[in-house]
């Protein structure tokens, strides 16, 4: 879901209105100048007139929180690629949306796979903030586990192990896609 | 082929091209000088509407470009630009960049398109690098394969901006063979270069641009030999 957010976005004539680019642009800036932790707190707390539950409020706060981050991806691939791309392909006379599909989106996607890759750890680790909402999560579960056991060192530890069997991995997956694509 | 009236062109506040009048006719070569920042790029760049032109009017072969009802995108596969830095698709072999064009544009079938790719590579010398990617080129190679690209499209006019300026001396001579080679089959074209020697054996006339307008303009020996405008005197005196 955090995943399809943002590129939905680039549906160009609206990324185009002035009234587009005023949103997301205080959207991005909200999002990515204030704490995650914050912004979980406010989506939970700032929802319960409409009760929808501490795990749809935390999947909303990480799909806003990636969705920002995303965009801010994707527009700096687009942006990244040299501008004499755009003008050959629109000089041997493909349209607007020809020239973004068969040159611009290619190369700039090939832009967008070590950041996203980054990205894509990164809101995995923050998941572990869902904790404070009481979402049962590892960090909560574990925090649980040692208030009754006292075995604050060795939880943590697992929880850390068990983070780094989700991320090592994709760590892995991510560099030979990259390898794969040439970035 | 070409008529210019009156164009003009402003980017904000400053005024880059203040009032063109040019009459290019079919088949004929036009090479064009002047200092950098001149307008030279922007007044080619106005001929295929890579820039919005500010007023006046630029037709050719009859389809008025600055009329709001013409079809831009069909303007611009009739008229084929070739730039100083190249901008080959990277992501895209050679091949693949010269028929990406018949293919998305003019629907022309893959196969077919790759037999006429393959044989406009041959033609530029490059019938041999097909299948390999831009970036293993030299600039000079890099270039071939820009005007093969635009070529594929079938033009009836040639756009080339400074085609060897970014070139090292000795990759210079094959992009000239080959628009020279292109000159002699009868392409109208457009070129802005410092290239005298090629100015002098290929083109039919050359343009003088200062300052967003033409200074002079004249045959290529007369222009080069025998200037008569001071400005053409003192920028001449600068490059040879
Ligand atoms: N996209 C642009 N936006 C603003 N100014 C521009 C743009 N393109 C060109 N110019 C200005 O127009 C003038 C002429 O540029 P150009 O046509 O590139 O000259 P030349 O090709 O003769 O060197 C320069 O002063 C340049 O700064
Ligand atoms: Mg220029």
């Amino acid at each position: 879901m955090v995943l399809f957010w943002a590129p939905l976005q680039g549906l160009e004539d609206f990324l185009k209105s002035i009234f587009f680019r005023w949103i997301s642009t205080v959207y991005v800036e909200v999002i990515r100048g204030t704490p995650i932790l914050a912004q979980v707190l406010f989506i939970y707390y700032g929802l319960t007139a409409v009760n929808i539950g501490a795990l749809t409020s935390a999947i909303i706060a990480i799909t806003l929180n990636a969705g920002a981050y995303i965009a801010e991806i994707v527009r700096g691939a687009v942006h990244s690629i040299d501008k004499g791309q755009h003008e050959a392909g629109r000089a041997i006379g493909l349209t607007e949306k020809q020239t973004m599909r068969y040159i611009v989106w290619p190369q700039a996607f090939k832009r967008m796979i070590p950041p996203l890759g980054n990205q894509f750890i990164i809101s995995l680790k923050d998941t572990s903030l869902f904790s404070v909402i009481a979402v049962g999560e590892v960090l909560y579960m574990a925090k649980q586990y040692y208030n009754s056991t006292f075995e604050i060192f060795e939880t943590l530890i697992m929880v850390c192990i068990f983070y780094l069997i989700i991320t090592i991995p994709t760590s892995i997956i991510l560099r030979n896609v990259e390898r794969k694509l040439d970035v | 082929m070409i008529t210019v009236k009156d164009l003009h062109k402003s980017f904000g506040d400053n005024e880059v091209l203040k009032g063109i009048d040019a009459e290019i006719k079919s088949q004929e070569v036009l090479c064009v000088i002047g200092p950098s920042g001149s307008g030279k790029s922007t007044f080619l760049r106005c001929l295929n509407l890579l820039e919005d032109v500010t007023s006046g009017e630029v037709e050719i072969d009859g389809d008025v470009l600055t009329d709001p009802k013409v079809d831009i995108n069909k303007v611009r596969s009739q008229v084929g630009m070739v730039f100083q830095h190249f901008n080959l698709f990277p992501h895209k072999t050679v091949l693949e960049n010269v028929t990406l064009g018949p293919v998305k544009v003019k629907g022309m079938p893959e196969a077919e398109a790759k037999q006429y790719g393959a044989k406009l590579l041959g033609k530029v010398g490059l019938g041999d690098k097909a299948e390999a990617y831009p970036e293993s080129l030299s600039g000079g190679q890099k270039q071939r394969v820009a005007i093969a690209r635009s070529l594929a499209m079938d033009p009836k006019v040639m756009l080339f901006d400074e085609p060897t300026s970014a070139l090292d001396p000795e990759l210079v001579g094959d992009v000239l063979e080959v628009m020279k080679d292109l000159a002699n089959e009868g392409m109208t074209m457009v070129v802005v270069t410092h290239e005298m020697g090629f100015a002098k054996e290929v083109g039919d006339r050359v343009f003088f641009m200062d300052e967003g307008v033409i200074m002079e303009e004249g045959d290529p020996n007369q222009i080069f030999d025998n200037p008569q405008n001071p400005r053409t005197q003192s920028f001449l005196s600068k490059i040879l």
